[in-house]
């Protein structure tokens, strides 16, 4: 094998677009997510219960699961296919949704939390300055709620650039529109050229860990704040 | 607590009595690493071997790639059927496999499939058809048969049409599993894999166009002192194994 250079083409593009992938999928999951989260965040009966809990199988379902059943969803004879008239598998939308998927219950909990922890009281002080709920959700409560949307939206982003099962089950190894970071360690560790897989296996550490210690220092910020 | 030798020698005697009885009832286990096109006849073969002979064989089925690496880490293989050469020729020179215990066990043929009947009726044809926006081909880097898959459209003079619509599986199997599911219309496997399936078509590409595949069988070091790793590897030539191998659809050399 010859030598070749530590970062090469192929990999700044594996980078680039699973960071395209993860960003676009961290905005779709807090347009998702954050009215999702309210909705949950409301009370209310089983039924809400029940999807909170479709909401957060993805934590505890292994990635294969997903990926065979996005597989099998976005292959040509099911329903979704022809809903929306096009194939979504081995594309990098049909990425983005098995990634909105898969990331959904570590954006919609966190925001969830937050908006529970925050009660009625703030809201009811709005309407009692007589604001309009849809002005007292985006005045107060998305402000107040704001350390759970930013621990949702990192833990999202860092989720989905990690995601190996769904990817792999899903998106057909296509370099530059479905060949992402975890596919691409995978096959550097397959074919021995290890200091590559060195070089994006240990900056996904480095990654995770900084995501982490971010999350804990927003954590102690909001613990400190309300003291 | 109080220390006694004595109880402490004979714990360690037992302990080795066990041992030296244990020691030839494992040695009449081999494990061994098989590239995942293999699956079916390795299988089959297998029992084959256990009726014949009353050892025991465990196979770890992967991707030839991912089998090699985990040789390079110590992976307790004592027998290695990979999807090539080069992995099995890397392994003895780089000492992991006993020199000049290497052979051809199987040829792999590549085969044009697709989970519709009548759809390749007209051979290769088909590749050129409208309507045909996927072709799953194994990663060319890493299987044989993703390579063969890029050889062959090469000769055929398709390759740089058809190279926008490659979708590429980890192995052969994800890659058939993406033609069975109808998420690629077309897709290049082994043959060994669809050999008995009743549904679907297939066109058989012919040999000319694309370098054989020998899949070579080597006997690894952890398998140096074991004689049921060596029965193994002498009951792939057996006229029975080749007779197995024969029916899912590989050649055999010679």
């Amino acid at each position: 094998m010859t030598a070749s250079p530590l970062f090469d083409a192929a990999m700044i593009e594996t980078i680039l677009l699973t960071l395209k992938l993860a960003g676009i999928t961290t905005v779709v999951l807090l347009l998702v997510g954050t009215p999702l989260a309210w909705w949950l965040a409301q009370g209310g009966g089983l039924w809400k219960e029940v999807v909170a809990t479709v909401v957060a199988l993805p934590i505890v379902l292994p990635p294969t699961v997903l990926g065979f059943y996005l597989l099998i969803a976005m292959g040509p004879h099911s329903p979704l296919t022809g809903l929306l008239g096009r194939q979504l598998s081995f594309t990098f939308t049909g990425l983005v949704l098995g990634s909105v998927v898969y990331s959904l219950p570590f954006v919609v909990n966190p925001i969830r939390n937050a908006f529970e922890a925050m009660g009625p009281r703030p809201l009811e002080a709005a309407a009692t300055l007589r604001a309009a709920p849809l002005d007292a959700f985006f005045s107060v409560a998305l402000p107040l709620a704001s350390p759970g949307i930013m621990t949702g939206a990192i833990l999202g982003f860092a989720h989905t650039v990690g995601e190996f099962g769904v990817v792999l089950m899903i998106g057909g190894g296509i370099p530059g529109r479905t060949k992402v970071l975890s596919v691409t360690i995978f096959d550097y560790v397959e074919t021995l050229q290890w200091p590559k897989a060195h070089v994006l296996a240990g900056g996904m550490l480095a990654m995770s860990f900084i995501v982490i210690l971010a999350m804990m220092l927003i954590e102690r910020r909001l613990n400190g704040g309300r003291k | 607590m109080t220390f006694r030798p004595t109880a402490l020698r004979s714990g360690i005697a037992a302990l080795l009595a066990t041992l030296a009885l244990s020691a030839p009832a494992r040695a009449a286990e081999t494990v061994v690493a098989v590239a995942a096109n293999f699956t079916d006849a390795a299988t089959e073969i297998g029992a084959a071997f256990e009726k014949a002979t009353g050892d025991r064989v465990t196979y770890s089925f992967g991707s030839t790639g991912q089998l090699y690496t985990q040789i390079t880490q110590d992976a307790p293989f004592e027998v290695f059927l990979a999807a090539d050469q080069a992995r099995p020729e890397k392994a003895e020179a780089e000492g992991h496999a006993v020199d000049g215990s290497r052979f051809t066990y199987a040829v792999g043929k590549l085969v044009l499939y697709s989970s519709e009947a009548g759809a390749l009726d007209d051979g290769s044809d088909a590749l050129a058809r409208p309507g045909i926006a996927h072709i799953a081909i194994a990663n060319p880097v890493t299987a044989p048969y993703g390579a063969a898959a890029v050889e062959a459209m090469k000769a055929l003079g398709l390759y740089e049409t058809l190279e926008p619509k490659i979708v590429q599986g980890k192995s052969i199997s994800q890659t058939h599993q993406f033609v069975a599911t109808g998420n690629a219309e077309l897709g290049f496997v082994a043959l060994s894999q669809v050999i008995a399936e009743e549904g679907g078509s297939r066109w058989i590409v012919p040999q000319e166009i694309y370098t054989p595949i020998r899949q070579d069988a080597v006997l690894l070091t952890r398998g140096a002192d074991s004689e049921t790793a060596r029965a193994y590897l002498d009951f792939l030539k057996s006229p029975e194994a080749l007779a197995i191998i024969g029916k899912y659809g590989y050649g055999t050399e010679d």
